[in-house]
C-alpha cells in the first residue's frame, strides 16, 4: 500500500470514529437551539410557524406574570441555594478536616443525598414537611401546640422547602469537592501559621479559603447549573403550587411546550435560560483562557 | 486516598497529640453529629413510614418507631399501586429503567472512550473546537433543545420510543463522558501509543486491544456516573421515552402526585426507597469511586 493511500485510509477511519460526536454537536447541540431560537422569532403556536415576528414573543413572555414570579422564585431559590451549600458545605468540609473520628461514615451520610433523584428528594421532603401529619403535627404533640411549620402549603413561604430539600441533597458534593481541595493545602502553611502563632480558624479564613478559590469556582458553576435546571425536585414536591407559588422558569417552559401548546412562548423563555448560563460561563471561560494564557 | 492519608496530617497532627476532649473538640463533634442527623432524618423517616400501617401514620408520630413490621406498604407499592390508570404497582417502571439504562450506559461510555482516545492521540482537523461546543452542551438547559429533539424524532419515528430515550440519553452524556476519558488518556505516555503505532496498530486495533482495556478505572467511574444519572433522570424519561417505556422515577411521581383519593403515605415511601434502591447500592458499593466520578464530572471544561 503507497504511503499516500494509506494516510487517506487513516483519515477515513479518524473522521468516521468522529462522526457521532461531530453529529451530536451540530445537529442535538447546535442545530436544536438554532431552531428554538428561530421558533423564540415567530408567531409559533401548536406548530411552528414561519411567520417572522422579532422580539414579540420576548416582550409577551416578560409581560408574562407566570414568568415574572418564577423568575422571582428562582432567584429566591438560586441565592438562598447556593449560599446555603456553601456555606453548609465549607463547615462540613472543615470540621471533617479536623482528625475526627469515624470520617468516613460521616463522609457517606453527608454525601448519599446525591445518590437519590430529585424526584425521590422532593416526595421525601414533602411528606415530612406534610402539615396535618408530618414535622408540624409532630412537634405539636411533644408539647407545643402552637407550633407553626406549614411552609409546603404556604404561598408566602413554598419555595422556602424546595430550598431545604435541594440543600440537604446537594450540600453533601460541596463538602465533598472542598474537603478534597483542603487536602491538597501543603502541610508547611499549617506548620508555619502554628509557629507564628495564628489561630486555627483565622488561617481558614485568610490563607485557606483564598487558596480554595479555583475550587470555589467549580462549585459555583455546578451550583449555578444546578439552579437553573431546576424542574423535578419542584414538580416531585409542589408541582409548582400551592398556586403558582414555587412556579419555576424550567416548569413554565415545560408547561408551553406540552401542556399549553404555546412553542413560541416557551422557546423565548428557553433562550432566557440559555443566556442566563451564558453570561455565567463566557466570563469564566475568558478568565480561565487569560490566566493559561499568562502563565 | 493514601495521598489524602499524609496530608491529612495538616491540623491533625497538632490535634493527635490531645485527643482529650476540649470545648471545642465537644464543639466540632456536636456540629457533626447533628448535622448527620439532619442528613439521615429523611431516610430514617422514609424507611419507618414504609413499614407502617396508615392508622399508625394518622397519629402522626413522625418519628416513631412502626408496631410490628408491616410488609405490606411494600408488596402494593411493587406490584398494585396505581399511576394514573393502570394499577401494576412500580415493578413496569423498574424494568422499563433497567432497559433504558443498560443500553444507553454501554453507548455513551464507548462513545465518550472512543471520542477521548481520538482526541488525545490523533489529530484531526477541528476536533478541539468540536470538543468544545460539546462541553459547552454540558450546560444548556435541556428545555433549549427539548422542543427540536421531539420533533427530529418523530420525523424519523423514534420518538416514544426505547431506541429514542437510549438516543437522548447517549447524546447527552457525551459531553462528560468525552472529557472523562479525553483526561485520562492525556495521562497516558504518547510513547505508548507510538510504540503501538510502530507496531503496525491502526485506529481501532489501538482503541479496542490497548487503550479501552488500559481504562478499567474510568470505565468503572463512568459506569457509576451514567447508571445513578441515567437512573435518576426523570425529564427526559418523561418527555421522550413514551407510555410504555416510562423510567421509574416518572411512575413513582405518577403514583404519588396524580392519585386521588386517600393518600397511602407508606407506600409511597416503599416506592419512593424502591426507585432510589439501585443509585443507593451503587453509591455505597462504590464509596470512593463515587467521589471520584464527582470530581471529574465536576471540573468541566
Amino acid at each position: 500500500m503507497s504511503k499516500a493511500k494509506r494516510g487517506w485510509r487513516q483519515g477515513f477511519t479518524l473522521y468516521t470514529a468522529l462522526l457521532p460526536m461531530l453529529l451530536t454537536v451540530v445537529f442535538a447541540y447546535l442545530g436544536t437551539i438554532a431552531w428554538s431560537l428561530k421558533i423564540s422569532l415567530t408567531a409559533s403556536r401548536t406548530f411552528p410557524s414561519d411567520q417572522f415576528v422579532g422580539l414579540a414573543q420576548y416582550v409577551r413572555l416578560f409581560a408574562n406574570e407566570r414568568w415574572q414570579v418564577s423568575l422571582e422564585h428562582l432567584a429566591v431559590f438560586g441565592l438562598l441555594f447556593i449560599i446555603a451549600c456553601l456555606v453548609i458545605g465549607f463547615l462540613l468540609a472543615v470540621f471533617i478536616d479536623q482528625n475526627v473520628r469515624g470520617e468516613g461514615i460521616l463522609r457517606a451520610i453527608f454525601l448519599y443525598p446525591y445518590a437519590l433523584s430529585f424526584v425521590a428528594t422532593g416526595l421525601v421532603w414533602q411528606w415530612m414537611l406534610n402539615p396535618t401529619l408530618g414535622l408540624q403535627e409532630t412537634v405539636r404533640q411533644l408539647g407545643f401546640p402552637n407550633f407553626e411549620f406549614d411552609w409546603l402549603v404556604n404561598q408566602d413561604k413554598v419555595i422556602y422547602t424546595v430550598v431545604i430539600a435541594s440543600v440537604w441533597q446537594a450540600s453533601g458534593v460541596v463538602m465533598a469537592l472542598f474537603l478534597a481541595g483542603l487536602r491538597g493545602v501543603d502541610e508547611d502553611i499549617w506548620k508555619a501559621a502554628r509557629i507564628d502563632g495564628i489561630p486555627r480558624w483565622r488561617v481558614y479564613f485568610s490563607i485557606v479559603l483564598p487558596m480554595l478559590a479555583p475550587t470555589f469556582a467549580t462549585v459555583f458553576v455546578l451550583l449555578w447549573v444546578a439552579v437553573i435546571k431546576l424542574y423535578d425536585a419542584v414538580v416531585a414536591m409542589t408541582q409548582g403550587g400551592p398556586g403558582d407559588a414555587s412556579e419555576v422558569p424550567a416548569k413554565f417552559i415545560m408547561d408551553h411546550l406540552f401542556g399549553r401548546a404555546n412553542i413560541g412562548l416557551a422557546s423565548a423563555g428557553s433562550i432566557v435560560l440559555l443566556l442566563s448560563v451564558l453570561a455565567l460561563l463566557a466570563p469564566i471561560a475568558y478568565a480561565r483562557n487569560h490566566a493559561k494564557e499568562r502563565a | 486516598m493514601n495521598a489524602t492519608a499524609t496530608t491529612l496530617a495538616t491540623p491533625a497532627a497538632a490535634a493527635r497529640k490531645r485527643r482529650h476532649y476540649s470545648p471545642v473538640r465537644l464543639g466540632t463533634y456536636a456540629f457533626l453529629l447533628s448535622a448527620a442527623i439532619f442528613f439521615l432524618m429523611p431516610l430514617y423517616v422514609m424507611l419507618i413510614t414504609s413499614f407502617k400501617s396508615m392508622d399508625e401514620i394518622r397519629l402522626g408520630h413522625l418519628f416513631g418507631l412502626p408496631g410490628s413490621l408491616n410488609l405490606d406498604a411494600w408488596r402494593i407499592a411493587w406490584s398494585s399501586a396505581c399511576t394514573g390508570l393502570a394499577c401494576e404497582g412500580i415493578q413496569g417502571g423498574f424494568w422499563n429503567s433497567i432497559k433504558i439504562v443498560l443500553p444507553s450506559t454501554v453507548l455513551s461510555i464507548f462513545l465518550g472512550a472512543l471520542n477521548g482516545y481520538a482526541l488525545s492521540f490523533w489529530r484531526a482537523r477541528g476536533a478541539n473546537l468540536l470538543f468544545g461546543v460539546l462541553m459547552l452542551g454540558a450546560f444548556i438547559p435541556v428545555q433549549v433543545m427539548m422542543f427540536p429533539l421531539v420533533r427530529v424524532l418523530a420525523s424519523v419515528g423514534l420518538f416514544s420510543s426505547l431506541p429514542g430515550i437510549v438516543l437522548i440519553h447517549t447524546m447527552f452524556g457525551m459531553p462528560v463522558m468525552t472529557l472523562l476519558f479525553r483526561n485520562y488518556y492525556a495521562s497516558i505516555p504518547l510513547e505508548l501509543f507510538k510504540a503501538a503505532r510502530i507496531d503496525g496498530g491502526g485506529f481501532w486495533r489501538i482503541f479496542l486491544q490497548l487503550m479501552l482495556p488500559m481504562s478499567t478505572p474510568m470505565l468503572i467511574v463512568a459506569v457509576i456516573m451514567q447508571v445513578t444519572g441515567i437512573w435518576n433522570d426523570y425529564i427526559l424519561g418523561l418527555v421522550f421515552a413514551g407510555r410504555d417505556n416510562l423510567p421509574m422515577t416518572v411512575q413513582l411521581n405518577n403514583i404519588i402526585n396524580t392519585t386521588t383519593g386517600e393518600r397511602l403515605y407508606n407506600v409511597n415511601m416503599a416506592a419512593t426507597i424502591l426507585t432510589s434502591l439501585v443509585p443507593l447500592s451503587i453509591y455505597l458499593v462504590s464509596g470512593r469511586w463515587f467521589v471520584r466520578g464527582i470530581a471529574a464530572g465536576a471540573v468541566k471544561g
